[in-house]
């Protein structure tokens, strides 16, 4: 059934946070996804004319790149992208077919590939992007927040984290129960004040986004001085609290 | 988004269809059509036939036609669900509608309530696919109370500007269908243009800040995209259409939809026998042009919320 599963507190909602501060954009993550994905729970990825012009393809991670601000104040920040795993996931609900389901269990959404008509309409409802369609066998994929790593006793237990996650090399990303309030997750979320996107279509992600920290206010340290600084600076010598240093002041300014 | 030529024909083929079988249910039972078993016959006929075709046609969207049939099972909370499941049932009441006036000429009684219960699925089906397009928020343009009544009159227009046509061969000079017709263009007109002064005036909560939480340190922009090719959001969602097109295009749907088909209409109300029929015909040939460009610019109009991680600034 497409209906969303009964909500119940301290449910496990198990997710990712992304730390936009740390993130520099070297797309990683969206490569060990799509080499992990095109032989996991999902695949494969197609591409069509992979090496070509007009190549595209199917991808569960895409990073974007903005700009902030204007001027001294601006910044770059790299955004990865990838299903939030919403709480209120409209995927579901308008899937037709069933196809479409949110887990009870740890509320990752997944689509039974057997199930799905292709009709797109989730991938409309969506207003992340988050699903692609799978020209090749006319059905929808999305991220599986790796259910195939995760839970996976063959793997390490260090290595049972989406590839995303375990792959990025500033740690940028994180992986938890987001739904559990003591979690490293949310109490990281909770010290960085960790955002929701488009909180205003009530989709309630699962996914954080930690906002970049505010920079420390300009100062251009290389910048010649001007003299009257200097000159300042010979007055106030006296102000020296080495006292060696004064001394050697004291007899140089004789 | 993208306008699938499927949906396109889709949803104005069955809002018509439906729509006609919605004035047939509701008007024979209560004596206001030719009682005639072949006039029954026909209108049903073409009523079945546009709403068929248009279902046929929007499996022809599906990835996986062969596995339609399971559009039937989420109907709890999918409106493409039950809008699939309506638009069969409605074909239940109207089939026993339909055999009871085409031969047995009998349109009261059982065969009437079954006109009547036809009527109101086929209205529902209508709603039904308005909500489809109504109920996904991350497209402003078809999340707003105007999507549905504008399903709703537009169908219905096409319904009467059908029915007035075929009603002229076997009565000479009808007068309620088509002072109807030329009421519901008129109608649906006012709907279409109040639809479209909403989209032009307004857009959607969610902006490029909104959407990558971002915008402390002053306005967000795009940098560089994930990707230097193509990708499916942007064909499905990302499709765009230009300024100029748009303003040329509402002009020609104005004109074919809304504008002749009133004209003919209100021609078609003076006239009798052939120049009344040639008057109605054109007027359904006009309105049927007019609606496949007003749904086409219905999709292409439609601007995604993911359009906003790809340079747009609002949608």
């Amino acid at each position: 059934m497409t209906d969303l599963p009964a909500r119940y507190p301290g449910q496990t909602q198990l997710g990712l946070v992304i730390d936009l501060d740390l993130c520099v954009g070297c797309h990683a993550c969206a490569t060990a996804c799509k080499e992990w994905n095109t032989g996991g729970h999902m695949a494969p990825l197609p591409d069509f004319n992979a090496y070509g012009d007009g190549a595209w393809g199917v991808w569960f991670n895409r990073i974007h790149s903005f700009e902030e601000g204007e001027g001294d104040g601006a910044r770059t920040v790299h955004f990865p992208k990838s299903c939030l795993h919403c709480e209120d996931a409209a995927c579901v609900t308008v899937c037709p077919t069933g196809a479409s389901y949110k887990r009870a269990e740890d509320g990752i959404v997944l689509v039974n590939e057997s199930l799905c008509i292709g009709c797109k309409l989730c991938s409309w409802a969506c207003p992340y992007g988050a699903r692609e369609f799978d020209a090749d066998e006319g059905v929808m994929k999305k991220c599986t927040l790796c259910i195939d790593r995760i839970y996976n006793a063959n793997l390490a237990p260090e290595e049972r984290q989406p590839a995303c996650v375990f792959v990025c090399p500033t740690k940028a990303r994180f992986f938890g129960d987001l739904g559990d309030p003591n979690s490293a997750v949310s109490e990281l979320v909770a010290a960085r004040g960790g955002k929701d996107l488009m909180p205003e279509l009530g989709y309630r992600p699962t996914n954080k986004y930690l906002p970049p920290r505010r920079a420390r206010p300009y100062v251009d340290d290389l910048a010649p001085q001007p003299l009257t600084a200097l000159l300042a600076e010979a007055q106030s010598a006296a102000d020296v609290a080495n006292p060696l240093l004064r001394w050697v002041d004291r007899l140089l300014s004789r | 988004m993208h306008p699938a030529l499927s949906i396109v024909f889709f949803t104005t083929a069955s809002g018509a269809g439906f729509a006609l079988l919605f004035l047939l249910g509701l008007a024979a039972p209560l004596g206001l059509l030719p009682q005639s078993g072949w006039f029954g016959f026909v209108a049903l006929a073409t009523a079945f036939i546009l709403a068929a075709a248009g279902l046929v046609s929007s499996v022809f969207h599906l990835g996986r036609p062969e596995r339609a049939w399971r559009a039937f099972s989420q109907w709890r909370s999918s409106w493409l669900s039950r809008e699939g499941v309506m638009s069969v049932l409605t074909f239940v009441p109207a089939a026993i509608f339909g055999i009871g006036w085409v031969f047995f000429g009998e349109t009261g009684g059982l065969i009437g309530l079954c006109g009547f219960l036809a009527a109101i699925c086929a209205a529902v089906t209508i709603a039904c696919t308005g909500m489809i397009y109504a109920s996904l928020k991350p497209i402003h343009q078809w999340h707003n109370r105007w999507v549905v009544p504008n399903y709703f009159m537009l169908g219905l227009m096409a319904g009467f500007l059908l029915l007035d046509l075929m009603i002229r061969f076997w009565v000479v000079r009808p007068v309620g269908t088509p002072l109807l017709a030329l009421l519901t263009v008129l109608a649906a007109w006012w709907s279409k243009e109040a639809y479209w002064r909403f989209i032009d005036t307004n857009s959607a909560p969610s902006t490029v800040a909104s959407a990558t939480a971002l915008g402390s340190r002053g306005p967000v922009r795009m940098l560089e995209p994930p990707h230097t090719q193509d990708n499916y959001l942007l064909q499905e969602m990302g499709f765009r259409i230009a300024r100029k097109h748009k303003t040329r295009l509402r002009l020609i749907a104005r004109i074919t939809a809304f504008l002749l088909p009133a004209l003919l209409s209100f021609v078609a109300l003076l006239t009798a026998g052939g120049t009344g029929l040639i008057a109605a015909a054109l007027a359904v040939i006009s309105a049927a042009l007019g609606l496949v460009i007003e749904r086409w610019l219905f999709f292409a109009e439609a601007k995604h919320t993911v359009t906003l991680y790809y340079g747009a600034v609002a949608v």
